[in-house]
Formats: C-alpha cells, structure tokens, sequence
C-alpha cells in the first residue's frame, strides 16, 4: 500500500485529505467526527470577528437529474463566539496530535491580524489559513476577495501575518481575477508558505421563475454568493496548474475545488497539489467519503507504482503549455465502431451542426464545401454543392461513418456518443513533422 | 354528457391501473435517462410519428404543455394512447437502449404522464393547447365515434371545417371505450378523452344509425366529404355444431359487458373458462377473468405460441395471473350436457381430445360490415376497405375511411393516424393544407 502520510510546508497529515473551510469545519465535534472517519486535516471555518449569518444561504444546480452539480451559498465567516473555537480548536489538537489543524482567518487592522494569529496558535494551531477569497458579504466590508482582488493589499497583509506567525501560513486565494499568478506571486512576495486555491466563484446560481427572486431567497431578496461543488473543478484546475507551473511560484499548493473523489484528488494532485480540501461533497454525502478517498488514491498510487502521494505531485502539470507551443501537424480522426453501435446518431447531428460535417449517414446528404482538411492552412469558407456520401459496404441506413479526410479530429463525437469506446479518436501517421505556431512564427511562415 | 350516462358499477372499476400515472419526480427521472437520438428509430416505429425525443425533452425541461402539444399534434388520443399502445412492439421496442442492455425508455408512461398532466392544466387555467380554426365553410360527415373518427374531425375542426360525428352508441370513443382492458384503461378515461377531443368544436350525434337512420349516400350528397370510422362488426363465430348454444360469448361482447354494463357479473360458480384464439383480444379477456377470479382460464389456439398474433408481453402478463395456453387444439364440435363438452381434434397428429368448460369464449375476430353499410365499395380479399394509402380515400369519390375498417383490426394508434392523414387529405383537395401536415410528395 502506498503512503498516503503527507507534509506541506511543514504541515503534517496522515493523508492528504483536508476538510476545506466551511461548514463541515465548523466546530470541534464536527472535526473530531471527521478524525475519527478517516480525514487528514481540517481547515476550521474562518474566525474573524463574529458576524450575523442570514436564513436561507444556500442553493444549488441540478444537471440532468444529478443533485447538486453546483452548490452557491451566502453564509459567511463564523457565527460562534471567538473563545469556544480556540477551545475546541486546542480540545481537537489534545486528542488527534498528528492530525492538521489549520486555523482559516479573516480580519480588519494591522491590531486584529496580529491578535488572531497569537490566539490560533496559541490555542494549538498547526498552520493558518488567510482568507482572501471569500466573494460574497465579507468582501463588501473590505474583507476576503476584495483582498485577494488586489495584490497590493494581498501582499502587505500576508507579510504582515508572517511578522507574527509562527506556524506555516497558507494563502487562500479567489478565482475570482483576471490572471492568478498575480495573486499567487504577490503571495509569496508577502512571504507566504503555500497557496490553497480555489475558493468559491461569484455567483447568482439561479431564478426562482414563480417568485422571480433569486436564490437563495431572504424575505424575497437575494444577493450573490459563492459558487462551488463538481462544477467549478475545471476552473480550479487550470488556477492550480497555472500556479504549479510558473517557477515564481516556489511553494506547495492545497488544491480545492469541486474534489468528490479519489480521482478528482489525484488529478489536482498530479497538476501540483501536495494536498487537496474537499467541502462540498462532505456537505452532500458526509465525512464517510473519506474511505473511497483514501483506499482509491492509495490503489491508484499503487497501480501507477508510487509508494507516496509526493511522486504523484506536479505530474501532470509537467505536461501543461500554452497553446503555442502545441504541435499542429499531429492528426487524430474519429472510427466508429459499427458493432457496438446502437444508431443513435447523436454523434452525426452533433459533427453536422455543431462539429465540422465529417460523419454521414447513408441517408444524408452534405452541404458544407470539403475541401483537404489541412487544419487551418486554407481555411473551408465556401460552401459547395451537396454530396452523397456512400459508404463501404452495405450496413444499415442508419449506421454513421466518418469521412477520414474530412475529420480534423475534434472529439466532439467521442463525446457525445454513449456507448463506451464506440467512437474512438485514432492518431494518423502525419507526412509533416511536428511543428507548433510558435515555431512557425518563428520561421516566418505565418 | 355521456360519460354521465355510464353507470357507477361496472365490473371494470374492480381493476387497478397496471402502469399509474407518474409521479413528477419518476416522470423526470426516466426523462434524464433518453438519449435523445437524432432520427431516432422510436419516431420511425411509431404509426403517428410522435417526434418522441421532443416530447421527453420538453417534459425533461418543465414544459409539459409543450410536451403534449408535440404529442397530440401528431395523435389527439395522445392521452389513451400512451395508456394502450403495445409500446414493447413499437416505439420502446425500437429504443437503442435495447441494443445497450438497458431498460428501453418508458415512452407509453412518459406520453401518458405529459397529456394527463397537460389537461389538466389546461382544464384548470383555460389556456388552450389547440384552438378551432375560423369556419372555412366547408363540412364533413363521420361515421363512427371511434378514434379514427375522433383524429379526423378534431384536426379538420382545428382548421375550421364543420365536422358532425355520427355515432351508433351512446357513448363516443369506440372500442377505446368498450373494448380496452380495464387494468389499461377504463370506459370513462376513454370517453373524457373522446370529450376533450369534440370539445374543439365537433358535434356528435349519439344513437344515430347510418344506415338505418340515414344513409351513406344521403351524407355524401349533404357534406363535402365522408369519413367512414366504423370499425369492425361482431364477434366472428366457429362453423362448428352446436355454437347456438348457452353459454357461448364473443369475446368483444363479453369485454363490453365487463367495461359498460351494470347487471354484468361472474357467477360465484363459474369454475372453467376456454377462450379459443390466439390474438391480443383472447389474451385480454383471460387476463380480464383471471383477474376477476374465474379458477381455471385456458386459452386454446390451433397453433403454437410461435404463430400467435398476440403480443409476447401480452400473453406473459396473461400467464402472471394463471392463465394456461393449450396449443394445437383445433374445435370440431360443441356439445351441451351439464356445461360445455368441447370436441377436438390435435391440430397436427389429428387424435382427438375432449374437453369441459362452464363458459366458452371465441376470440377469432370481428365480422366485416363495410359492405353492408356501403355495398359499392371496393374492399380487398379480407373484406378490408380498400383506400390509398396516402390519402384513405376510397373507391368512392369523397369518401374517405380509417381504422380497423381499412387494417382489419389494428392498434388504436393506427386508427389515429389514419384518420389524421385523412383529414390532411380532405384539406389538400380542397386546396388547402392543414399547420400540422408533414406530407412530402415522393
């Protein structure tokens, strides 16, 4: 069995697997529950001065009968009185020693930041958590992604923090920016010890059409919120790559961010996380998940032949680059598997109108101009006769095939087709050799 | 109103719903689960075209209305349809989820649970799914209320032709109404659908009796066109001895005192019945009197089950409420002495065999009677009306038929759609097109 104990700027854990800030960090109890579960570390619901929560704060996405593909809330930093979280806080670091304890904090003045990280810690805090990611309420009070917002104002309070702390400080950044180096870099200007990222994306997730007040309704008003859940890894994973592959960036990243399985994980893993929290899936299933989570990374890593979760860490980032630096001249084309499939044909509509016209059916006919595919060379931009396209053989009318010298290999038709490896994405020899736009430009082609 | 006039106690109300109306929440769930197919095989095997991945899609989205305004536009008895249709034979039959060892969609529920749920939003809201068309002073004669009937003049109404339906019974709906298994649906869903149908501006003359009351030729010379919905006649009957006597039912008739009458009961003592048949009606009303708790019901068929016209999905719910299936009995003669003594003789081998019954049913098809109402009409060699099959016009000028009178006996759905396409045709040689036509000249 691979090891799954992990360490991120000197944060120790017996697995990667922290609960992010948020409700399922919100007391001691909580937090002991998900110790005892299985969990590696807890990032405690962000303390600040303690603030008034509203009712009705959350609100979600259905996807095609699938609950909660996107969770928004308004709540905002903690509702409990400061004293019982460093209470709790040191009762959770008296039982569970090896388990990470990192404390989320959000406050005002120079005073305050300096007061709450003397108390987080004194109360046993094995790291911090600065929240400047924060999009809904606390923002409009100066506080959470206005900061993260502004990398000016990051920078100085993260070397403000670093005065004072003694324990790693993570700096939780928002998604919410134009590019995320500029935070992540003014970050560790300001000294920090690592990143956590994503929190959530602002958001308005949805209109109650009866009511027409937004959700989540407070007395028939709404406001926006944060946005989270499966529906927003994608976002998070290319902010966590963007990161983990700029050499400005020297320091480790706590992925989050849509994480609901020991896939999920391993990918922000392999695209550089050293460790990943997870708070939306704990809202839905509970802390039980943990079991999956950890056996199926442990399993995975096995498979791959890793014995730790740190060989896994920046894998895939490796294999990031811009687009420029693409090779155009490698080809793949769509082959459909006339024995598995099952007539469909979502795969022809979806390549006749929203893909390139490359897959006929013996009944259609083709109205687009073809000409060589050559993948932007000469571009297609008239349109000719119809043609009839015929296929070998003698299938059924309704069996697709593909035009190979058509196809300029998009996938769209991969994806849409719902039978399993049905429609499959095969490279072709290329008579040209590898060559990319940077390199293109470079000789002048243009 | 008619469905007034059907009285409380009727056998039929003894059956429970064999597929109830979905709930929201399963009606949504088997929503998510269609693919959506582009040209998909269910539209190509359903006999009214129903744009079925529309439909789902709408009900996926919350537009119910919308739903059901794509299902009847191709089939007003969308509703009782979705409940009778033999979906395992035609639309669900050609999901490709069968090709994926998967569930097929449920698209006979599904139909049911948008137009259900659609009119009754519509009856609650007055906002109507379709609206009578502007009168075009033209106007039609129907003969029969059944369903081809029913199609015809609600789409010649929604495009303003005067439409009166003239109707033997006194209840409109056909064999939707006296001849569909309970456990499918009931004589007053069945004439509440008939109802919304003539509410778009039908007028149905009930007890009127063309042939005796007017004749065929009087109504052509009255109306621009005639349609003829008038179905099949009565039962058909071995051409054996002793056939005359008691004890002895047709099993249409039988189905029609189960579903209408309120004197109709099972005697307690009633211990064996023998259906002779191997259609979908002698399936049904052994099911039918399985369930009403006759001990022994046997269906006895000249031929295996292999050759059976009935349904497979039909004769295995038959076989979940006891019924058996004698194969290769082939009647010979009746005989009464205490019962039924039924006379056989092995359809292949020739040996003979003897068997008792209390009742006997014959589930061999109804008798043509288009020849008798019209006698110059030109019928094929079973007694079928012979139409084109594009238009259902007849041998007659202006005379149009549908339904089982053309088919020899076929699903309520092929009725609609005969009459539908008739309607179009009218409308087409009046120059006109109605908004729902789809017809492509080849």
């Amino acid at each position: 069995m691979a090891d799954l104990h992990t360490e991120m700027c000197g944060i120790t854990s017996p697995n990667p697997f922290w609960l992010a800030s948020g409700p399922p960090a919100n007391c001691g109890e909580q937090v002991m529950r998900a110790f005892d579960a299985g969990w590696g570390g807890a990032v405690w619901k962000t303390l600040g001065q303690p603030i008034v929560n509203v009712s009705s704060r959350l609100a979600a996405i259905d996807y095609a009968g699938n609950r909660m593909s996107g969770l928004n809330n308004i709540e905002l930093i903690t509702d409990r009185p400061l004293e019982s979280n460093f209470k709790e806080i040191a009762e959770v670091k008296k039982r569970f020693p090896d388990h990470a304890v990192i404390v989320s904090i959000m406050v005002e003045s120079r005073e305050e930041w300096r007061e709450i990280v003397k108390r987080a810690e004194g109360a046993g805090a094995d790291g911090l958590e600065l929240n400047f990611g924060c999009p809904h309420g606390m923002c409009e009070r100066g506080m959470g992604s206005s900061v993260g917002q502004e990398p000016k104002v990051l920078e100085k309070i993260t070397s403000w923090v670093m005065e004072d702390a003694t324990t790693p400080v993570l700096v939780k950044l928002t998604p919410n920016v134009g590019d995320i180096l500029d935070p992540g870099i003014a970050a560790v200007q300001g000294g920090a010890d690592g990143l956590s990222l994503i929190n959530t994306v602002k958001s308005i997730i949805g209109v109650d059409l009866d009511t027409l007040v937004p959700l989540p309704s407070v007395a028939g008003k709404s406001t926006n919120g944060g946005y989270c859940g499966p529906a927003v890894k994608p976002i998070a994973l290319h902010m966590v790559s963007a990161l983990a592959r700029d050499p400005r960036v020297n320091i480790p990243i706590s992925g989050i961010g849509g994480i609901s399985t020991w896939r999920d994980a391993a990918e922000f893993i392999a695209m550089g996380s050293s460790t990943v929290q997870i708070c939306t899936a704990v809202m839905h299933y509970g802390y039980r998940i943990i079991e999956d989570l950890t056996d199926g990374l442990s399993n995975y890593l096995d498979d791959k032949g890793m014995t730790s979760v740190s060989e896994l860490v920046g894998k895939a980032a490796e294999n990031v680059t811009d687009w420029g630096n693409l090779d155009l001249n490698y080809n793949v084309v769509a082959k459909i598997n006339a024995d598995t499939c099952i007539g469909c044909q979502l795969c022809y509509i979806a390549c006749l109108d929203g893909g390139h016209q490359c897959i006929h059916t013996r009944k259609s006919e083709c109205f687009a101009f073809h000409g060589e595919s050559d993948h932007g060379e000469h571009p297609r931009i008239e349109v000719g006769p119809a043609i009839n396209h015929k296929a070998e053989g003698d299938g059924p009318d309704f069996l697709p095939f593909v035009d190979e010298e058509e196809c300029i290999g998009c996938n769209l038709c991969s994806l849409v087709c719902p039978v399993p490896d049905c429609v499959t994405m095969e490279e072709v020899a290329s008579s040209k050799a590898s060559e990319s736009w940077n390199e293109r430009m470079a000789r002048g082609a243009g | 109103m008619p469905v007034a006039e059907l009285p409380e106690v009727r056998l039929e109300t003894r059956f429970e719903d064999a597929k109830p109306l979905y709930t929201d929440t399963e009606a949504l769930v088997e929503a998510n689960r269609c693919l959506y197919c582009f040209d998909a095989p269910c539209i190509e095997a359903c006999p009214a075209g129903i744009d079925i991945p529309t439909f789902i899609g709408k009900i996926r989205s919350g537009n119910v209305q919308g739903a059901a305004i794509t299902i009847l536009g191709a089939n007003m008895a969308g509703l009782s349809t979705g409940r009778v249709c033999p979906v395992e034979e035609l639309c669900a039959g050609a999901c490709v989820f069968n090709d994926l060892n998967e569930q097929p969609i449920q698209i006979g529920r599904l139909q049911r649970y948008a137009t259900e749920k659609a009119l009754q939003k519509e009856s609650e809201s007055g906002h109507k799914l379709f609206t009578a068309g502007e009168d075009i002073d033209r106007k039609v004669a129907l003969i029969g209320a059944g369903p081809a009937s029913l199609a015809c003049a609600a789409h010649l109404a929604l495009e303003g032709v005067r439409t009166v339906i003239y109707e033997r019974d006194e209840v409109p709906g056909g064999l939707n109404t006296t001849g569909i298994a309970p456990y499918k649906l009931q004589a007053t869903d069945s004439i509440l659908e008939a109802e919304w149908i003539l509410g778009h501006g039908v007028e149905v003359r009930t007890r009127v009796d063309v042939g005796t009351d007017v004749s065929v030729d009087e109504l052509l010379a009255q109306y621009d066109a005639v349609f003829l919905g008038i179905g099949l006649g009565s039962d058909g009957m071995l051409d054996i001895p002793g056939m005359d006597g008691p004890n002895i039912f047709g099993a249409v008739e039988l189905i029609r005192r189960i579903k209408m009458r309120s004197d109709f009961s099972i005697p307690p003592e009633l211990g064996r019945v023998a259906v002779i048949g191997g259609g979908n009606t002698a399936i049904d009303i052994s099911r039918e009197l399985a369930m009403l708790g006759v001990p022994e019901v046997d269906i006895l068929y000249r031929r295996t089950e292999t050759e059976m016209p009935g349904y497979e999905h039909e004769m295995a719910g038959a076989r979940s409420k006891g019924v058996r299936l004698l194969e290769h009995v082939k009647p010979v003669e009746i005989r009464h002495d205490d019962g039924i003594v039924l006379l056989a003789e092995h359809s292949i081998s020739g040996s003979s065999m003897e068997y008792r019954y209390d009742w006997l049913v014959i589930a061999i098809g109804q008798e043509k009677q288009a020849r008798e109402l019209v006698p110059g009409i030109e019928v094929d060699t079973n007694g079928r009306v012979a139409v084109d099959p594009d238009t259902g016009l007849t041998s007659i000028s202006n005379l149009y038929a549908g339904g089982d009178c053309i088919n020899g006996g076929k699903e309520v759905v092929n009725a609609v759609a005969d009459g539908r396409d008739a309607a179009f045709a009218m409308l087409r040689s009046w120059g006109l097109r109605a908004k729902l036509d789809k017809y492509q000249e080849d």
